[in-house]
């Protein structure tokens, strides 16, 4: 408990961080919201017309005292206003972050229904024809980009079914269950492909490392089936590398899978986020780059209280 | 993997691929027009916006005094008529009295002048200001004149008022500080609900005094990739699209349900050459380059065959034959005959272009770098972020860009800022020159339509001999829509107002 409250006072720490990172980094950025807004025609403005319009924007200020207007609002839970939505930006993430949860524990799922079992089945069949043709297919799956898969998927789905699922929107998940799993199980196979090409690679390596350790002889010698050896004791520690890699993952996933999103137009995290750079939305970046980071910690946490979990040798309350 | 593994999972395929079915393969609604488009606007206020993404959807809710036709006339819109003093000093519209915003009031000579108001104070932020700077000031006689004083004779400020950033918004709503926040127009329809980058709604306005429109509204969906707008139309999900790549363009005829709508645009792809810096300041260097490049070949290679050679002049009225100006026809000879001429030896500058905008940008740099090789001229390519290249275009800060500028109806407003001496984009073209900003401003007063159209085009003619800009070429606009959408009129502008007169059948 002491470990996880000692996380838990680095995360503001870590969050201020990434805010001074972040409010720099947009505003190195060449080009502003007048010129996202105005594109060329921004060139006819008039220096007064153009003060206007910063003093709209607030861009206004002096970069240090836009910061800590800005952070002064953080510490109260106030993200500041988006200028494309009009809105919160508080708001407009929270609105768009179901879709990106949903997306990601969708993939989450497809990725370890497939590559665990085929992590192990490969480990047990070292070095046999179905190893390699497993192999070879999580080669191809790692190797293989996402838009790729995603626009092929597209392809088929529209040209020999004559369907895709609709895109533009998002239906929540209470709403309407079968709409929004329809909706979401393509990008989440698009996703899931790659996901679960990795995890079946370390699966089956962790797996290879895990059977030849002494314990499992012992098992064997002790007369334990075949297949309780391979999932009651072998399956629980070799899956802690598996854990790190769907961790690390899962927080990448819940910052938005851009590609993807963008693909399937799926209004979640990811494109909101791109939508906010390509426009120069600075309060609405900044906001969601927060979130995503402050996702990271909480998952990256979780991760760590997952391996005590799963191999009570590991004590991490005493470090 | 084994022989069940795989049976299960194709069964957990085939089940998740017929629920997604099940669930999304209802007829659409009859008589609403589902629409997707790549990018969406970026916000609402007709003043302030001028992307090409949110003038689409502004005209469909907003209207000017004016508009244009298909063939760039101009049509009455909220007047109906309009008559110009004889020395052109004085502009006078009878507005139309059936007239009505959407929040129920008709539209006055009041709400015209407090829109122009808005649209000419500078803390405004209106870029299109400055095509109205001759305007010096607004009468309302009568509850349906409007009469615009002006201070210097300006024909072509007619058609800069047929657009949407021009727009008349009801006085109650600027008096309020609502413009932009809400959209009360008196436009063909009307914004229900707007979820940025995602979707509209829109409802027809049946009191609009255009007249009847035969469907019941527009949903629109923002597709950021467009093979997937592409998907969409063949899954029959999506009614109508507006297409920008030509490559996803030339994939639509091959559908039998749909059909693909093609208009010349008047936008024009151009390579910008920076004429204030060495060896660019060379005229005979500029000649060379404008005479080293096959202009049919860059349409052909890098357009994939979808646009039409082009001089200066883009709109139909105006335009000249491209190859009757100097160099628009490739000839290597005289180009390097040109170069030896201007004993500039062979050299390297960069070129910048914009990542996907226009969605041909890189490989029209290419191509023109394999051509100007010929006559000893390198070009490194530097492809930027669009807003990092339009911030760079800004300040004139390049060697040569590659760009895809906006066209207008009159060649004046299009130039003017160019290649005038006050064009407040004179540091975008780094281009002074007398003949130029003579003929240009002789044809913002000339009246005489015929006498106009020679001015411009001896312009035209300069513009080619000097060559600070090499143009290029003209691409189309696209629309695609189901066989069953039927009455759609494209326009050179791109507008979708030709949506008002669209049935499903």
């Amino acid at each position: 408990m002491n470990y996880v409250v000692q996380r838990l006072i680095t995360f503001p720490l870590i969050l201020l961080g990434v805010s001074i990172l972040v409010f720099v980094a947009i505003r190195m950025v060449p080009g502003d919201a007048i010129t996202a807004m105005l594109g060329t025609e921004a060139g006819l403005l008039t220096p007064d017309q153009r003060a206007a319009l910063a003093n709209y924007f607030g861009i206004d200020q002096p970069v240090w005292s836009q910061y800590l207007r800005w952070i002064g609002g953080v510490f109260q839970g106030d993200l500041g206003i988006s200028t494309i939505y009009g809105k919160p930006v508080m708001t407009v993430i929270l609105e768009r972050f179901p879709l990106t949860l949903q997306l990601a524990l969708m993939s989450m799922v497809i990725a370890m229904s497939i590559g665990i079992p085929l992590g192990v089945l490969a480990a047990t069949r070292n070095e046999r024809p179905s190893d390699l043709g497993i192999r070879m297919l999580a080669m191809l799956g790692q190797s293989t980009p996402s838009f790729v898969v995603g626009v092929l998927i597209i392809f088929v789905l529209s040209v020999f079914f004559g369907f895709v699922p609709a895109m533009g929107t998002f239906t929540p998940l209470l709403q309407d269950p079968l709409a929004s799993i329809g909706q979401l199980i393509f990008p989440a196979i698009t996703l899931g492909f790659a996901f679960a090409a990795s995890v079946t690679r370390i699966a089956r390596s962790s797996m290879l490392d895990v059977l030849s350790d002494d314990y499992i002889r012992t098992a064997r010698s002790k007369g334990a089936s075949p297949r309780s050896v391979v999932w009651r004791h072998a399956l629980p520690n070799a899956l802690i590398p598996v854990v790190t890699l769907a961790g690390v993952e899962f927080g990448y996933l819940l910052g938005g899978a851009v590609i993807v999103e963008q693909i399937f137009a799926l209004p979640g995290v990811g494109r909101l986020t791109l939508d906010a750079i390509t426009q120069r939305d600075y309060a609405l970046v900044q906001g969601s780059v927060l979130f995503i980071a402050f996702n990271f910690l909480v998952v990256n946490l979780l991760v760590d209280l997952a391996y005590v979990a799963l191999d009570p040798r590991i004590r991490i309350g005493n470090r | 993997m084994n022989w069940m593994t795989s049976r299960k999972l194709i069964a957990g395929l085939a089940v998740a691929t017929a629920l997604s079915t099940a669930a999304f393969a209802l007829p659409a609604q009859a008589a609403t027009l589902n629409m997707a488009w790549s990018q969406d606007a970026t916000g609402l206020d007709p003043h302030k916006q001028t992307a090409f993404s949110s003038l689409r959807l502004l005209e469909l809710i907003y209207e000017p005094l004016v508009r244009l036709d298909a063939d760039l006339n101009v049509v009455p819109a909220i007047a109906a008529s309009w008559e110009f003093a004889p020395d052109a000093k004085t502009l006078t519209f009878k507005l139309d009295p059936k007239a009505k915003f959407t929040n129920g009031a008709a539209v006055t000579p009041a709400d015209v002048k407090a829109s122009f108001d808005r649209l000419m104070d500078e803390a405004t932020g209106a870029a299109a200001r400055a095509n109205f700077l001759t305007i010096a000031s607004i009468d309302t006689p009568d509850a349906e004149t409007v009469v615009f004083n002006l201070s210097t004779p300006d024909v072509p400020l007619l058609v800069a008022m047929a657009t949407v950033n021009a727009a008349i918004v009801p006085a109650s709503e600027i008096e309020a500080g609502n413009v932009g926040n809400t959209a009360v127009g008196s436009g063909p329809f009307i914004l229900e609900s707007w979820e940025p980058n995602s979707k509209e709604v829109l409802k027809t306005n049946t009191e609009w005094a255009g007249g009847a429109i035969a469907i019941e509204g527009i949903n629109i969906s923002v597709l950021p990739d467009e093979t997937a707008i592409l998907a969409s139309l063949r899954a029959g999900q999506t009614d109508f699209a507006l297409l920008n790549d030509p490559l996803v363009a030339t994939l639509v005829p091959n559908e039998q349900n749909l059909t693909l709508n093609r208009v010349t645009g008047l936008a024009y792809n151009v390579l910008q050459l920076n004429p204030s810096r060495a060896p660019m300041d060379n005229l005979l260097v500029r000649q060379a380059m404008s005479c080293a490049i096959n202009r049919q070949e860059i349409v052909d290679a890098a357009l994939a065959g979808e646009g039409a050679v082009t001089g200066p002049l883009t709109m139909p009225a105006f335009a000249q034959e491209p190859s009757t100006l100097l160099c628009y026809n490739q000839d290597i000879a005289t180009a390097k005959s040109l170069m030896e001429q201007s004993g500039v030896e062979p050299f390297s500058v960069k070129v910048i272009a914009a990542t996907g905008e226009p969605p041909t940008a890189a490989s029209q740099a290419q191509v023109l770098q394999a051509q100007l090789a010929e006559i000893g001229v390198t070009l490194e390519i530097e492809m930027m972020e669009l807003n990092v290249y339009v911030d760079t275009w800004l300040k004139g800060d390049f060697d040569m860009a590659v760009a895809q500028n906006g066209g207008r109806p009159d060649p004046y407003p299009m130039y003017n800022r160019y290649f005038t001496n006050e064009g407040n984009l004179q540091k975008v073209s780094n281009f002074l020159d007398e003949k130029s900003d003579t003929l240009l401003k002789q044809g913002q007063w000339e009246t005489d339509p015929a006498a106009r159209k020679e001015v411009f085009q001896e312009w035209e003619r300069h513009m080619a001999e000097q060559a600070p800009w090499l143009w290029l070429s003209t691409g189309y606009s696209y629309t695609a829509s189901q066989k069953n959408v039927v009455g759609f009129e494209s326009s050179p502008t791109g507008t979708l107002f030709g949506l008002t007169t669209v049935s499903i059948q």
